[in-house]
């Protein structure tokens, strides 16, 4: 996804991860709310309604931390952060947990002495033309010029695709998604890339979407999840584990309907009642209470569930759920067990 | 034949005077003198009618023609279709998000809303406590408040909703207004002088003993000062003012490890507080947001850097080397690095020099830079005011026996500034403006929100709509300045030139 080279604030970040305090649970819980950073304004992911309440599928998760630790989903701090002070952010401790589509990389995850604790959604690097141009694969853009955001893992992945195959294209650099969007539809440009989540929310608001096609090569890994800072595992395993929980709530098929009736008595599976807590002390052994799963899952409902509500084919972005399947679909969720 | 009438005719009275020819009066002179003088001009004038003609019609019919009532872009257009329009603005957005775009995310005063205007609803809820009190529900507060927000319209959640920023601009424009116009009584400086404490309590709420303890500090302290000044000279009331100003709001006994005694700020406040409760709910600076945060820090940062830009060009025109070091120094460095470096170091790196632990308020730290970096600029243009005084005003001022800060006051400032004028206003709309680069630490400015705006589903790929009404606010303000500014040129206009 988006990666800035803003050098300066990453060797400061690196040097401010030594300060960070092992007790983000406990600052939370006095504080009261959870401070979650998010992005400004992605379709689908984050965004405000005409309340301001904000909405999507990574705000989602951040409700279903603060329902695991603080028993409340309204009880959030949304800080809207760039992608250029998402990382300083969550290293200087401005925010207890960063859910802003950051792409896993290593050096994200060593150098800048942070940890990411899981995937909540699978991306890749993909290309939107259009129909009318005939094209079918990526392969056949020979001369293309290409609507490309500038300073972000897209580009350098563009070049990387364009040598393999040993075709040539033209760039056209953008700041934002929005002036892609309009560059694109100016006819500015043949080709528009950025992850294949993004292309298809930006289809979808076209209004000839059907004249557009995404061409079916994903060129790079975009693994998108959570962010803590290192150095607090506690904190880690918490938000690690809520994710877990609405991955495997789904895979076990509880819903935020059925909760309550599965958690009211032992059921016939005992991984369905570890998970909600009739058996066993799991709960304890990260600090929460014996039915924070239950809650998380009440509150906010399964992995799948706030995935249809969000993202899935019925709403505007409509993306299907391809890499995001559990894997007993074919997809790539998969859920350690709760053990 | 009488002799009068041997004389053939005798006018009385004078002709009255005679319309001009056709042709050589009115529209259609002027019409013949500025737009069709020669075959050249002719020519010009029907290609530029032409060219505005097709801007024109170009834009009208998309604006005029927009729909103004929908739930989301796509319904935007099925009206559209539906009228059998080829282009048409979706101002809907605007009358759906208006309050957002002007607002941000502040929070409305749901108490006094839902008792005013959801009465029934909010008693079938439980009543006011049970809705908003400390043990009731957030996830049911929130959708209570959001069925009433859908219930009640935009207007009424703006007058009665956010009647706090309301009320602080509009006391804004009282207390701007004897400073802009000279005209008004004099007594209502000294409202001016009162409502920085009176605005950031409306908008940032709290206790009412805060700011006012912040404000009976530094009176205390000026009037200590004063009451000195009388008995041992200038400097001796000057340090007793800066001392009262240390014990009241700083620890001086911190360095050696005694807390609890100073500063005398918060016992004040606690008194105060316990003596009388009296406040308006709090708001952290982060829920700030639209054209409202523009207009705070804008205002904040033209009114405190216009005093400390013109302390800096005198500084920079001392004689004293060491003040004259600091300030070019200052200058030269703020003024070097472009300010969205300045607003980065704000909102990130400023909290690494801090000590740990301490937190400091983003809104703060945005205007204390962008002030610095305002005044900057503002020293540059009233060191030109300066250096176009002649010489001559310089030595008059000495050979009345003014000391320095009476001859500034008296003779050099007040036409240093006049000269300034142009280019202090030009400095102020320049940063008004630079408020939307706020965006980029976070902060949610028109610009940030109209790209939240877009990333609902209902609204994603509107962006003409948005950009037009940002633009449209932002004129409005800058226009008024720049007029403000040819006003008071016009009035001051009594040199020699």
């Amino acid at each position: 996804m988006k990666k800035s080279i803003f050098l300066g604030t990453l060797a400061v970040a690196g040097l401010a991860a030594g300060l960070a305090s092992a007790q983000t649970m406990a600052d939370v819980q006095a504080r009261g709310t959870l401070k979650c950073g998010s992005n400004e304004g992605l379709a689908g992911f984050a965004a405000p309604d005409a309340n301001g309440n904000m909405q999507g599928f990574d705000v989602s998760l951040c409700r279903a931390i603060a329902v695991a630790v603080l028993g409340d989903a309204q009880a959030v701090e949304f800080v809207p952060l760039t992608s250029q002070t998402r990382f300083t952010a969550l290293a200087a401790g401005e925010v207890d947990v960063l859910v802003r589509n950051s792409t896993w990389t290593f050096s994200r995850d060593t150098d800048l002495k942070l940890d990411f604790v899981g995937v909540n959604y699978y991306d890749g690097q993909g290309f939107m033309v259009r129909k009318d141009l005939g094209v079918s694969s990526a392969r056949e853009l020979d001369g293309a010029t290409v609507c490309i955001q500038t300073g972000t893992t897209t580009e350098l992945n563009l070049a990387d695709f364009f040598r393999v195959n040993g075709i040539s294209y033209e760039p056209v650099p953008v700041a934002t998604n929005a002036e892609g969007q309009q560059q694109y539809l100016a006819g500015a440009c043949d080709v528009y890339t950025t992850d294949v989540s993004g292309l298809a929310a930006t289809r979808a608001t076209f209004e000839n979407a059907g004249d557009h096609v995404i061409l079916p090569e994903i060129v790079s890994k975009e693994p998108l999840g959570p962010v803590v800072r290192h150095g607090d595992n506690a904190w880690g395993d918490i938000v690690r584990w809520t994710l877990n929980a609405m991955i495997a709530a789904e895979e076990y098929g509880v819903t935020s309907a059925n909760v309550a009736e599965m958690a009211a008595a032992p059921t016939m599976n005992p991984e369905i009642n570890r998970l909600l807590g009739t058996e066993g002390e799991l709960g304890a052994m990260i600090g929460l209470s014996k039915d924070w799963a239950v809650q998380v899952i009440s509150a906010v409902g399964n992995y799948g569930e706030v995935f249809e509500a969000h993202i899935g084919e019925n709403t505007p972005v409509g993306l299907a759920r391809g890499l995001n399947a559990q894997w007993t679909n074919g997809g790539l969720l998969y859920s350690p067990p709760f053990r | 034949m009488t002799n009068q009438s041997s004389v053939a005719f005798v006018r009385r009275d004078i002709i009255p005077p005679a319309p001009p020819p056709p042709g050589q009066a009115g529209v259609l002179k002027w019409m013949r003198e500025n737009l069709f003088s020669s075959v050249t001009n002719t020519l010009l004038t029907i290609l530029s009618i032409y060219f505005i003609w097709s801007i024109l019609a170009a834009i009208m019919p998309w604006t005029l023609n927009g729909v103004w009532v929908a739930g989301s872009l796509t319904e935007c257009r099925e009206i559209r279709d539906a009228r059998g329009l080829e282009s048409a603005a979706c101002w809907a957005v605007i009358n759906e998000r208006w309050l957002q775009l002007l607002f941000g995310f502040y929070p409305t005063d749901d108490r006094l809303l839902s008792s005013l205007f959801y009465a029934e609803p909010l008693a079938a809820a439980g009543g006011l406590e049970a809705v908003f009190g400390a043990g009731s529900n957030a996830t049911a507060r929130i959708e209570f408040v959001n069925a009433m927000k859908a219930d009640l319209s935009n207007l009424t959640i703006f007058f009665f909703g956010y009647w706090r920023p309301l009320l602080a601009v509009a006391l804004l424009v009282v207390a701007v207004a004897p400073i802009l116009y000279a005209s008004l009584p004099r007594r209502l400086l000294l409202f001016s002088l009162a409502y920085p404490f009176i605005g950031v309590f409306l908008f940032w709420g709290g206790s009412f003993w805060g700011p006012m303890t912040v404000a009976l500090g530094l009176v205390a302290a000026l009037y200590l000062g004063r009451v000195v000044a009388g008995g041992y000279g200038l400097l001796g009331g000057g340090l007793a003012a800066v001392l009262a100003f240390i014990l009241f709001f700083l620890n001086p006994l911190g360095v050696v490890g005694h807390t609890g005694l100073f500063p005398l700020f918060p016992h004040v406040k606690g008194v105060l507080d316990s003596v009388m409760p009296l406040g308006l709910p709090a708001i952290p600076s982060d829920q700030f947001g639209g054209f409202m945060l523009a207009i705070i820090i804008g205002t904040a940062g033209i009114v405190l850097s216009l005093p400390i830009g013109i302390l800096l060009a005198l500084g920079r025109q001392s004689t004293m080397p060491f003040i004259r070091w600091v300030c070019v120094t200052f200058i030269e460095v703020i003024r070097g690095v472009p300010l969205i470096v300045w607003l980065f170091v704000a909102s990130t790196l400023l909290k690494y020099f801090l000590p740990p632990g301490s937190s400091f308020d983003a809104l703060l730290r945005v205007i204390i830079l962008v002030t610095l970096f305002a005044s900057a600029y503002i020293a540059e243009v009233v060191r030109g005011g300066l250096a176009a005084l002649p010489k001559g005003q310089y030595e008059a001022a000495d050979s009345l026996g003014l000391d320095y800060w009476k001859s500034m006051q008296l003779i050099v400032l007040p036409q240093a500034l006049k000269i300034s004028i142009p280019g202090i206003v030009n400095t102020f709309i320049g940063l008004f403006k630079d408020t939307t680069l706020v965006v980029f630490v976070g902060l949610r400015d028109p610009l940030g929100l109209t790209n939240a705006i877009r990333a609902t589903g209902e609204w994603n790929g509107i962006y003409w709509e948005l950009y037009i009404f940002v633009a449209l606010l932002f004129f409005t303000f800058c226009f008024f300045m720049s007029r403000y500014s040819m006003y008071l040129e016009r009035k001051l206009q009594t040199d020699r030139r």
